[in-house]
């Protein structure tokens, strides 16, 4: 018999008297903490610090940018800008987003499990996200790094005296942070599934996040050979990849791009997870196609690995090998298209509210449409000539990355805030911080898909004057947007104090984790529970709130 | 029902059923245990694999490239002492493989035994490996500054066919590979051993020989694992294309 | 591909004089613009319907209309459906792409050549008569250029919005990309491959010219003297005459003619001659030794820029004959202590032996 936990009337809602928060008290009990509740919490912390340090450096490139000229900052200093808002918002922000904060929290709560498979490595790939992003500070007080994020050599091993080994080390670091929280996820939801809990009834957030663990766990050690072979390089110079010393540079290019290709899903498929979530909670309706949605997930994973070579269509590789990366591109593609006629037909003969997980989830369905097809632009071989490496690649990466994946965060954060915190965030403030971002982003991006059709290259400090109107909208857009980023850092701190108690379950979700109290308690379960239904039951909720009454205070 | 909320102190653990010491709360039962910790260490080794690959693909890249610099480089390489090493590493895996036996039949002193000599047994291999680095120091075959293209151009050996001086240039690309993927390789024997002196202590106060095996199972996966890694350079760095012994 | 003209006239002018397209300034433009114009409808179509289920449903079953949510568990039907079809329009858009990247990267055989160094930061074009450019690029419209490039140092990347054409300037390489410009005009050429400090100070002006006014400027800007007669010298004083004589009982294979041809190399395999090769044996002579010959020849790397290597393959390009290299040698022979003046013309008969070796001579040599 499962021990469930709820609250039957919203209003009578009170806090619970113990929870993980205050199990333990103490900075030692946070920082030696194997709670993975703990441990998501620090995360948060720490990655919405990187956030806006990344955003930062983004508002003043965008400043930059209003005019044409190359007058607010110094070339070197430009580039070291676009480099580290690169660097930060790639390995501190977007790869740990969902997995580490919202994933850590709640994947074990799904699962059924008192805590992930191996809590302490848990807490070391935290530590090591911190050692990653000191190195990167380190960096970034002592000048700077200016590569840019893709480290493309014979520049970042020749032609820069910037702190590129540093940077590359807090990469590195970072880099194992992500491979043990993918590998923690993988044995978790292999190994400590509760009784009944068959891989179909698992949440699709489950699905997707596996399948994200899938391409941390096998790419990113390509990585952190190629960083090791790039700081060699650096020292001792031999000519791994120079070819005046016989190297080949193109052999980086491969082997970089052999990672951070798989990294874009390694990044998005966890924010589809979320969407799945939510789309299913808001609609009250099971997700549409659990199978397909499931099995999109992994083939993503699958096909991710098969197409890196479309970074490098036009540096030198073969055309016959370009046409095989370009169709393999387009077959990626398919199942994000599978996953976003899911979503909308999940809507169908729902019951739908609205609220701001909601809102940024529609967000995400727009926004991610929109980019995903213009990677298909780019996927074409033909077309990919004349748009890659102008604004048209910024534009499109952005969409799909702030536009699809910010987005997604920021419905799972809100989504998940109750059961994290006990609190509610106040709606009508975060629903208009959604609808200004979706605003912000357009205005900022939409402009960049025209002017890099125009020609305008990336990374670029200045530029020719008749691309100056579209750089100002987007430099207006980006105002905008950073507003609508700001405001849930007020009100969500200021929840915590004066938002409604939750309650265990507000939004009437199913999933296991909404059967527990909020905050949960720091075993999650008192009893491990036995699944009995299938995943997204509405019937089985409802049936379970009509007939079973068990508060705990 | 009253609250179980946090299991820690010794009371509430007479209220479970009987479960050894090193059960984590976490887990349910020792079975789920044993394989998760099991699952992990072979996921970790896939992460592995995928590191030293990229060291092999530039390895294939390169040999492909200068093939007659990597031969030249190749037959430098001591044939004796790299079959010394690949034997003392066979060797090791092999008292690695008896010390997870003898946990598992609850043999203490086997135990420590045989991690005594798989300690040994790594540090003669890595003992033999300086030996081979300072050779190569010996002979300016080390990358950089020092390397000296002599050896290539007039080699001593009557069947090692000469190089031009851009080709002998390219056997540093040869040693760099050879000092990287066997010093990656070498880093990890050294995490291994020292990972192993602290089994050896935990051993020695009977931690691994009350059924909990899991630890030195999972070790001994990752000491194969870098056995398996060696078995797989020798040859690539060694053996092929090698002149025939006289 | 055809395209309805007077709609495709339309077009074109309502779009660049909007602002939204670059000048569709050369004979690949437009079927560039005409796929962007299909990937933007598809896109659009896509998005559009997106948008509508989404609002749609938002509208039809908002909690107030529809307060019982009606569980369904899938159609394999619609999932086929929206599948294949976004996988068909996938499979033409890779098609059509194939068939345009193909087009850009293969120049025709009768396209005039014309070489760009890039190096931080700026792009040296040379034009085979001689001519010079820093950071511009002048060509004749209504034929077809090719460039072959290369860079002095890090990634480059040569782009010409205009033209729609775009190659990465790789060092250690020659990469090419050919474009047959139809309208006059100065155009935007831009280094898009982030490359340091002045990335974007990298640009220059490619201006198109009608043919004749592109004769009068080639006749007025050339520094006196073609890629090949500098090559020419070059040869000489780098002491490649001395193996590469032409003579029967030369050490270096007879370059006359190379250009082209297929060689077979030492170890058995063959190739082109092309701008690559000569390239790369000049630099890395011990993998490029053909047949027959021994490997002697000691490398350039470090002795040679880029544009005296473009010089140098310039020179055999052109090379039809013997009878200047026979000149340059008795030349050095003149003047002791010139550099490559270091041996006669009649080279050491200690050398390793030669067989197999191909028909030297072209009828009318000089052999002094």
């Amino acid at each position: 018999m499962s021990t469930i936990v709820t609250l039957p009337n919203q209003e009578e809602a009170r806090l619970p008297k113990l929870s993980y928060l205050n199990s333990e008290y103490g900075l030692k009990s946070w920082l030696l903490t194997g709670d993975h509740k703990r441990i998501a919490m620090l995360y948060l912390i720490s990655i919405t610090f990187f956030f806006f340090l990344g955003g930062a450096f983004a508002g003043v490139i965008r400043l930059e940018l209003l005019t044409p000229q190359p007058d607010l900052v110094a070339s070197d200093t430009y580039n070291k800008l676009f480099t580290m808002h690169g660097v930060i918002m790639i390995f501190l922000f977007l790869v740990p987003s969902v997995p580490a904060t919202v994933g850590n929290f709640v994947i074990p709560i799904m699962v059924g499990a008192k805590d992930l498979a191996f809590p302490k490595i848990n807490l070391l790939s935290w530590y090591l996200y911190v050692a990653g992003a000191c190195f990167l500070v380190y960096a970034l007080l002592n000048g700077g790094v200016d590569t840019g994020w893709t480290f493309t050599t014979p520049l970042s091993t020749h032609y820069l005296n910037t702190h590129v080994i540093t940077a590359a080390m807090g990469v590195f670091i970072a880099g194992f942070s992500s491979i043990f929280t993918g590998l923690n996820f993988i044995v978790t939801i292999h190994r400590m599934r509760c009784p009944g809990m068959t891989w179909f009834r698992l949440p699709l957030f489950c699905w997707s996040h596996y399948a994200a663990s899938i391409l941390m766990v096998l790419g990113t050690p390509v990585l952190a050979i190629t960083l090791v072979l790039v700081m060699l390089e650096r020292t001792v110079g031999i000519g791994v990849f120079d070819p005046t010393k016989g190297g080949d540079p193109l052999l980086f290019q491969h082997l970089f791009w052999f990672y951070s290709h798989p990294a874009v899903y390694i990044m998005i498929l966890p924010g589809m997870g979320v969407i799945s979530e939510v789309i299913s909670t808001f609609s009250r309706k099971r997700v549409f196609g659990y199978t397909a949605v499931a099995f999109s997930s992994v083939a993503i994973a699958v096909f991710g690995f098969f197409v890196w070579a479309h970074h490098m269509f036009i540096m030198g590789v073969s055309n016959y090998s370009a046409l095989v990366f370009s169709l393999l591109t387009m077959l990626v593609a398919v199942p994000s298209a599978i996953k976003i006629f899911n979503w909308a037909a999940t809507l169908y003969k729902g019951s739908l509210t609205f609220e701001t997980p909601m809102l940024y989830a529609f967000g995400f369905m727009g926004l991610f449409t929109i980019g995903g097809l213009t990677g298909v632009f780019l996927g074409s071989l033909g077309m990919d000539i004349h748009l890659t490496e102008t604004y048209f690649i910024v534009a499109h990466f952005h969409f799909v990355m702030v536009g699809g994946m910010l987005m997604a965060y920021l419905a799972g954060v809100h989504f998940w805030w109750p059961k994290m915190t006990g609190r509610m965030y106040p709606e009508s403030m975060s629903q208009l911080a959604a609808v200004t971002t979706f605003i912000g982003f357009i205005l900022t991006f939409f402009p960049q898909f025209i002017v890099g059709y125009l020609g305008m290259p990336r990374r670029y400090h200045a530029y020719p004057p008749e691309f100056q109107v579209l750089n100002v909208l987007s430099t207006a857009g980006a105002t905008v947007l950073g507003i609508g980023y700001l405001l849930p850092m007020l009100y969500m701190p200021w929840s915590l104090k004066y938002g409604k108690i939750a309650g265990s379950n507000p939004w009437q979700a199913t999933g296991l984790e909404w059967q527990i109290q909020s905050p949960p308690l720091t075993e999650n379960f008192v009893d491990i529970p036995v699944m009995d239904h299938e995943a997204y039951d509405y019937e089985w909720l409802a049936h379970k709130t009509e007939h079973e009454v068990t508060t705990v205070g | 029902m009253d609250s179980h909320a946090i299991v820690t102190g010794q009371e509430q653990h007479e209220e479970h059923e009987e479960h050894p010491a090193y059960l984590r709360h976490h887990f349910v039962t020792v079975e789920q245990q044993r394989e998760t910790a099991s699952f992990g260490m072979w996921l970790f080794l896939l992460t592995e694999i995928m590191f030293f690959g990229g060291l092999f693909m530039a390895y294939l890249l390169y040999r492909n490239w200068y093939y007659d610099a990597f031969v030249a480089g190749s037959n430098t390489l001591g044939i004796g002492l790299g079959t010394t090493n690949t034997a003392v590493l066979i060797l090791s895996s092999f008292t690695m493989a008896m010390g997870v036996y003898s946990a598992e039949t609850r043999n203490r002193k086997g135990l420590v035994t045989f991690l005594s000599l798989t300690i040994l047994l790594g540090l003669v291999f890595l003992g033999i490996k300086s030996k081979e680095y300072h050779d190569k120091y010996v002979e300016h075959h080390i990358p950089g500054a020092s390397f000296s293209v002599e050896d290539f151009v007039h080699p001593a050996d009557k069947r090692d066919v000469p190089l031009a001086p851009d080709m002998a240039q390219h056997a540093q690309l040869f040693f760099f590979l050879y000092f990287a993927m066997t010093g990656m390789h070498a880093l990890h024997m050294v995490i291994g051993i020292s990972i192993l002196f602290f089994l050896l202590y935990h051993a020695w106060h009977g931690a691994y020989t009350n059924g909990h095996t899991s630890t030195i199972d999972n070790f001994g996966l990752y000491w194969h694992f870098v056995d398996i890694v060696w078995i797989f350079l020798f040859p690539l760095l060694y053996l092929i294309s090698r002149h025939p012994l006289k | 591909m055809h395209i309805s003209p007077v709609l495709w006239q339309f077009l074109v002018h309502w779009l660049t004089n909007s602002a939204l397209f670059p000048p569709e300034a050369s004979a690949i433009s437009p079927y560039m613009d005409a796929f962007y114009f299909f990937l933007c409808a598809i896109s659009a179509v896509g998005l559009i319907a997106v948008a509508i289920l989404v609002f749609g449903f938002s509208i039809l079953y908002r909690k107030e209309k529809s307060p019982v949510a009606t569980q369904i568990e899938g159609s394999t039907l619609l999932e086929a459906t929206w599948t294949i079809i976004p996988l068909a329009l996938f499979m033409i858009c890779f098609v059509w792409g194939a068939l345009l990247y193909f087009r850009i990267y293969n120049p025709p055989t009768n396209a005039m050549n014309i070489y760009i160094v890039g190096k931080q930061w700026m792009w040296k074009a040379e034009h085979p008569g001689g001519q010079h450019e820093i950071d511009s690029l002048h060509i004749p419209i209504n034929r077809p250029v090719q460039l072959t490039m290369i860079s002095q140092d890090v990634f480059h990347s040569f782009s010409i919005p205009a033209f729609r054409v775009k190659r990465e300037v790789i060092p250690g390489r020659y990469s090419t990309v050919w474009f047959e410009a139809t309208a006059t005009g100065t155009y935007h050429l831009f280094c898009t491959q982030y490359c340091g400090t002045d990335h974007s100070a990298m640009i220059g002006e490619v201006v198109a010219m009608t043919p004749d006014d592109y004769q009068k400027w080639a006749a007025g800007s050339t520094s006196g003297a073609s890629l090949a007669q500098n090559g020419e010298r070059l040869f000489a004083s780098l002491g490649c005459n001395s193996c590469h004589s032409g003579e029967a009982t030369a050490r270096g294979p007879n370059l006359s003619q190379v250009y082209g041809s297929r060689l077979q190399l030492a170890d058995g395999s063959t190739v082109t001659a092309n701008d690559a090769f000569l390239r790369e044996a000049i630099l890395n002579p011990s993998t490029h030794v053909m047949q027959g010959y021994a490997p002697i020849m000691p490398t350039y790397q470090g002795q040679v820029s880029e544009e005296g290597l473009i010089d140098l393959v310039e020179y055999i390009k052109n090379l039809n004959s013997n009878y200047r290299i026979q000149q340059t040698l008795t030349t050095s022979q003149l003047a002791p202590g010139q550099a490559g003046a270091s041996s006669s013309g009649t080279p050491q008969v200690n050398g390793p032996a030669r067989a197999g070796r191909t028909a030297p001579s072209v009828p009318g040599t000089v052999n002094q």
